[in-house]
């Protein structure tokens, strides 16, 4: 049974989560990449306002295609996450508590996620015609120089997604072919 | 001698360009049903569902099956006996710059690797040219995401590694992968040559279709026996477990000197796109 969860993610519902549970977000997200992210920390070394609230968010690692004419948005599934390592900590320090997006994580992201009580949800990767179904509205509110890079805010309706990691620092990518492995041997 | 106008790619590389992001191969599509089939473990078998409904709705609606539309691999046969009139260069570019803008596809590519400007067009394409016999040319395009290729690995081992090091030196750079590709992957292999042919045969094999063995009986075997361990790590769909890691390895060899042993990894995720046509 999926856990639904409505945006904005808390701290106190974000470490209510366990690696392994399925859920489906509602609400609003962020779209944020490799690009978005390097600016993002350069304003948080500067001292200066972010583009978005960035407390108690989510951030979707992700670049869609672009949308035809009458679609909310183009394909849209998770991109690999370790590429924003080296700028996770530092937003989650701030107060974002979920990140959604696909593949192994640092140990400095995961030390950042127990520290401040965030989480790491999966979404599936190669799927991104199936998840655009899920978001209904997409607004370009930083960086349109940067196209697919751009920081979008989302809405999004039983947007599903596995946590992957959660505030504890369990691993379902560790667990996951370990519980296989044991019962298919 | 037939001449064929510069033109025609462009039209071609186009409509390819268009056609594989949108359309999964039957080769794949085959091989993700039956790997649906054959999957014991619940949560894997609930993602290579999604997988098939992913690319049925793809199919529908004339989207992406994947949102990375990748850098277009564009793989040219031209027969010696083949006159192209104009710049072939151009007329493949040309073909992607409007594919990738008519398709509504993803430009994803930067001018310099260090200062990373957006090309705006998705081009340049990474364009193979082979000299072939005859008159017409074949033309493959082959969508590469990066997720899959920053996985993929190059050993140059010795010759002494031998069998045993070629199918540990695969096998650690799947595990090494892990979750990052999007499993269930396709798996490259090219064996031999240089240290540059060996990447490119890894490329290569990676546009036969997924249920098409090498023709060398040997490397036909290996085929099998890699898909086989590879599917015993457990990494399973998403990385999340199962028996369904890969869904198919294929392997191009070529002979090398007395003192190599040059193995090339190159891996692709489930939405491993290729569509070929003959002008």
């Amino acid at each position: 049974m999926a856990i639904n969860i409505k945006t904005p993610l808390t701290k106190e519902m974000a470490k209510k989560l366990t690696a392994g549970d399925s859920c489906l977000i509602s609400g609003v997200i962020y779209t944020a990449r490799d690009a978005a992210h390097k600016r993002l920390c350069e304003l948080i070394d500067k001292g200066e306002p972010l583009p978005l609230d960035i407390k108690d968010s989510i951030i979707y690692f992700v670049g869609p295609t672009p949308e035809k004419p009458g679609q909310a948005i183009g394909s849209a599934g998770p991109t690999t996450s370790y590429r924003m390592d080296a700028y996770s900590p530092a937003l989650i320090k701030l107060g974002q508590t979920g990140m959604i997006g696909k593949g192994k994580r640092g140990k400095e992201v995961i030390n950042a996620m127990k520290e401040h009580g965030a989480v790491y949800f999966g979404a599936i990767g190669g799927c991104g015609a199936l998840l655009s179904k899920c978001i209904k509205k997409a607004e370009v509110i930083a960086y349109d120089d940067l196209g697919a890079e751009a920081i979008r805010r989302l809405e999004v309706e039983d947007f599903p997604v596995t946590v992957v990691i959660d505030s504890k620092g369990n691993n379902l990518y560790e667990t996951g072919p370990q519980n296989y492995l044991a019962q298919n041997k | 001698m037939r001449t064929i106008d510069a033109s025609i790619i462009t039209e071609t590389v186009k409509k390819l360009c268009i056609q594989a992001n949108c359309f999964l191969s039957s080769d794949i599509k085959n091989c993700i049903t039956n790997a649906y089939n054959q999957e014991p473990w619940p949560q894997a078998k609930e993602i290579l569902g999604h997988i098939i409904e992913n690319y049925q709705i793809a199919e529908q609606k004339n989207l992406p099956v994947c949102q990375d539309t990748g850098v277009a691999c564009v793989f040219l046969k031209i027969g010696q006996d083949v006159h192209i009139k104009g710049d072939v260069t151009e007329a493949v570019n040309q073909g992607v710059r409007q594919g990738y803008a008519e398709g509504f596809l993803r430009k994803s590519v930067v001018a310099d690797p260090l200062n990373r400007k957006n090309t705006g067009d998705n081009t340049p394409a990474m364009i193979y040219f082979e000299l072939v016999s005859g008159d017409k040319i074949e033309i493959t395009v082959a969508p590469k995401g990066f997720g899959s290729e920053n996985m993929s690995q190059i050993a140059m081992l010795r010759p002494s590694d031998g069998l045993k090091g070629v199918k540990e030196f695969v096998k650690k750079t799947v595990l090494e992968a892990g979750p990052n590709p999007c499993p269930p992957i396709v798996v490259g292999v090219g064996i031999g040559g240089t240290f540059d042919k060996a990447a490119y045969l890894a490329k290569k094999a990676l546009l036969r279709p997924a249920y098409e063995s090498n023709q060398n009986p040997f490397y036909a075997g290996l085929e099998k026996d890699l898909l086989n361990e590879i599917n015993a790590l457990g990494i399973g769909p998403q990385g999340f477990g199962g028996k369904t890691t890969a869904l198919a390895v294929n392997i191009e060899y070529f002979p090398t000197h007395i003192a190599g042993l040059p193995v090339a990894v190159n891996i692709n995720c489930h939405v491993t796109r290729h569509k070929t046509e003959v002008i």
